[in-house]
């Protein structure tokens, strides 16, 4: 993807003078509140809107300069509440694009049922319809129909707004395992910052009018927002969502007392620390509220105590700290990949690593000042 | 005596069942002139009604054209054709096909309307052609609308395609018509029976029609 | 020219009517039967919304009952109720009767469940709920489906000639090919759709005049397969 400008003035001018160069390969994220024109900016894209001015070049080349059937065919395009078309079934509708540009019937379904798989559908709902599904599995079954024709670019607008948070959250973890995989371009455009944080490489924040506010990876738009307007829009707790960009692995682990769930009063009395290397990991990390030292706390019930384990490494400050605040004595477990403990870590050690990993960052924006300079 | 009687001496009557005034003969003439007329007014409102409606124009142009189409009593727009024209098929089809076309192109148009957009959206987005999305988009949606317009269209002309009787038409309700001036209720309710039937037979099929025809997909509601 | 416009209103003595007396019976003719058709299918469409199951096997009957032929109609009924205008003003009245219910139906489910539970809350009880909120939203789509039946039967009327000269302004048409005078079929035709037009405007003005929470003149029409069954 190259250098794109492009200007849309249509009485009200929906998109104003926006250039960006939308990096190959990643996910870029146009973000705004309504009206900022995100939705008219990716529809350009694929010539659902043409442009009044500016031109937009993929690959160094016009899109212009092609059919606009061919463009779009050569994009894969997912909308808010999927678009499936309710008289096809689940197959061919994902067989739309490969049938349409001529594959066979039995190589396009075959294709199909490879996509079903990949975006996490069962294959027993291949033959069902559109209404037979839920929200969720029809925005997945929208997904695989864009991946059909295994198109270099991916346009997705809103694709995951109309669903609960819980299905999005689901949604947006498979999106990115399906990324890995297969390293689309994709241009996904939503109003929710936080799914821009999560999901995008790059991400343009747009202001009403068509105004790109700034344009920067989610990391240094936490840190360093360019103007008033787009910390506003990123909200209040943007610091802690920041550490969501810092890797815990330098994190020191102590070995300190854990007990596992199913731990007795008498173990719970007289705590010996669990072998590092325990594979009860999981439990045990729950169980950290046993070990309050009224010794009462198991008998709470099981504590529904979402991602209580920091896997170093692997896990952001964020999640550590969140482990960290969420254990009842003020230290978290530490695992490694495969559920074992190796340690826990006090919130003290966190915030030291929070105050080095922040001291980092502003070496990294000097460095990047001499070098501008 | 009852109606039940009169029907049943009706169609127990063999004369009734043979020559140019005979049942089988009266019945093809009715199917005649309905799939006529239906075929003529179809040719019409259904390319109109399609194309409107996909493109969301001319809604008022067309609601306009068929609350005049309705407010023409049809039973007197055939008398007067028949006076303007004289006897004969014309003057038969252009009422017929004035009643019909209205219902067609208003609910095709309006059937096309109720499409939900975000497929039509995606289909664009992914490279269809205007035709296809028209074709293979739309019009899946749209038919069991679609069809209810042709449906109404179609009981509709059957049933003023009895009162052409009344003009000299041939059809079923020459039964009603003859037997109403001959004082032969016997006929009268033979006639009618038929022409219910026909109608009733009318609905069967385009019941069947929208079982075979639309998508399981879209049926259910 | 006035030679010919006397002609155009002389009616003929058989009819015992002068013009604006057929013009009056034929908007009793078909009226009468619209109103009782509206008065049976308020409670019918409030039954089927009461009781869901109810609608459909009552919309397979309306159906069914719509697709009789008006003549066929007639012709039964005569046995029963003679060649009067009653045989007449009783398929009208069934056909309103079959336009109006889905329509009812469909206008008071467009009442939103927020609406009704606001109502509910508010105190309301089921029958002034009714009469004050869901009978007024639905008044858009009731209208809707009186303008198609009251349209239907003024065009209907006509066809009650053939059964011994019960159809108002139809009659015309008879005494036009028997006293051989053209120019009273053109009066059929012109009155009756001027009446049908005149009667649909006034419904028109009166829903504009019942909603005045909608905008003026473009009603938003919800396709009603139902409501296309009009003029047979």
């Amino acid at each position: 993807m190259e250098s794109v400008t492009k200007r849309y003035p249509d009485g009200t001018v929906a998109v104003d003078r926006l250039s960006l160069e939308i990096p190959d390969r990643s996910i870029t994220v146009l973000v705004g509140p309504s009206g900022c024109g995100k939705t008219t900016t990716l529809r350009m894209i694929n010539r659902m809107v043409e442009p009044s001015e500016g031109t937009i070049l993929l690959d160094g080349e016009d899109i212009q300069r092609q059919p606009v059937t061919t463009l779009r065919r050569s994009m894969g395009y997912v909308i808010q509440n999927a678009g499936l078309f309710q008289h096809r079934t689940i197959v061919d509708n994902i067989a739309t694009v490969p049938r349409m540009l001529g594959w066979g019937k039995q190589k396009a379904r075959a294709r199909a049922a490879e996509l079903m798989e990949r975006v996490g559908l069962d294959a027993a709902l291949a033959k069902r319809y559109p209404y037979q599904l839920s929200g969720g599995q029809q925005q997945r079954v929208g997904v695989a129909r864009a991946l059909a024709a295994d198109p270099p670019v991916l346009l997705m607008d809103e694709p995951f707004s109309a669903v609960d948070p819980v299905v999005r959250k689901g949604l947006q973890d498979e999106l990115l395992r399906i990324q890995d995989e297969l390293g689309k371009t994709i241009v996904f455009v939503t109003h929710d910052i936080d799914e821009a944080i999560k999901l995008g490489t790059m991400v343009a924040v747009m202001r009403t009018g068509g105004h790109l506010a700034q344009y920067a990876p989610p990391a240094e738009l936490l840190s360093s927002p360019a103007d008033t307007f787009v910390e506003d829009f990123l909200g209040g707790d943007r610091g802690i969502r920041r550490l969501s960009f810092f890797p815990s692995g330098r994190l020191e682990l102590t070995t300190g007392p854990v007990i596992p769930l199913d731990a007795t009063a008498e173990q719970i009395a007289a705590p010996t620390p669990l072998p590092p290397g325990d594979r009860r990991g999981r439990q045990t990390a729950r169980l950290e509220r046993a070990a309050r030292p009224d010794g009462r706390g198991h008998q709470a019930g099981p504590a529904p105590v979402p991602r209580a384990t920091v896997r170093p490494g692997t896990d952001s400050l964020r999640v550590a700290l969140d482990c960290a605040v969420l254990s009842p004595t003020g230290w978290a477990v530490a695992v490694d990949t495969d559920g074992r403990v190796t340690g826990v870590v006090s919130q003290q050690t966190i915030g030291e690593a929070i105050r080095s990993a922040h001291a980092a960052g502003r070496d990294d924006e000097r460095d990047d000042e001499k070098v501008a300079g | 005596m009852n109606v039940l009687n009169f029907v049943n001496a009706f169609f127990s009557d063999s004369a009734h069942w043979h020559g140019y005034d005979g049942i089988p003969a009266r019945l093809g003439e009715h199917v005649q002139y309905t799939l006529q007329a239906l075929l003529l007014a179809a040719a019409i409102g259904l390319p109109i009604g399609l194309v409107t409606g996909h493109y969301g124009r001319g809604g008022n142009a067309l609601s306009l054209v068929a609350t005049a189409g309705r407010a023409l009593p049809s039973f007197g727009l055939l008398v007067l054709m028949t006076t303007l024209l004289g006897f004969g098929m014309l003057p038969v089809m252009i009422p017929l096909v004035v009643l019909a076309v209205p219902p067609i192109l208003v609910t095709t148009y309006e059937a096309m309307r109720s499409v939900d957009p975000s497929p039509v959206d995606a289909a664009r987005g992914m490279g269809m052609h205007e035709s296809r999305i028209l074709f293979q988009v739309e019009l899946p949606v749209a038919l069991p609308l679609i069809l209810s317009g042709l449906r109404s269209a179609a009981i509709q002309i059957v049933s003023t395609a009895t009162i052409a009787a009344y003009v000299s038409l041939g059809g079923l309700g020459r039964y009603i018509v003859d037997g109403l001036y001959q004082r032969n209720y016997e006929k009268v309710v033979g006639g009618a029976t038929l022409v219910a039937v026909l109608a009733l037979v009318t609905l069967a099929l385009f019941w069947a029609v929208a079982r075979v025809a639309v998508s399981p997909g879209v049926r259910r509601r | 020219m006035s030679d010919y416009l006397h002609d155009f209103f002389d009616i003929p003595s058989d009819l015992q009517h002068s013009w604006i007396g057929l013009v009056g019976l034929h908007l009793r003719e078909a009226l009468l039967p619209v109103a009782a058709g509206l008065l049976l299918a308020l409670p019918i469409a409030q039954l089927c919304v009461r009781f869901r199951w109810l609608y459909p096997p009552v919309l397979s009957v309306t159906t069914v009952l719509y697709a009789i032929p008006s003549l066929a109609f007639f012709v039964v009924l005569i046995d029963y109720t003679g060649q009067t205008e009653l045989t007449v003003m009783i398929p009208l009245a069934v056909y309103s009767l079959v336009v109006l219910v889905p329509a009812i139906v469909d206008g008071v489910r467009s009442v939103s469940e927020e609406t009704l539970a606001a109502a509910t809350a508010m105190g309301f009880g089921p029958l002034r709920r009714y009469f004050q909120v869901q009978l007024p939203i639905a008044v858009p789509a009731i209208i809707a489906g009186l303008r198609v039946a009251t349209v239907s039967s003024i065009s209907l009327v006509s066809v009650g000639m053939l059964i011994g000269n019960q159809g108002a302004l139809g009659n015309l048409l008879h005494d036009a090919q028997i006293y051989n005078r053209p120019e009273l079929t053109w009066n059929s035709v012109i009155t009756t759709a001027l009446l049908a037009i005149l009667v649909d405007a006034l419904l028109v003005l009166v829903r504009v005049l019942l909603t005045p929470w909608m905008p003026n003149g473009t009603a938003r029409r919800k396709p009603a397969p139902a409501l296309e069954d009009a003029a047979r």
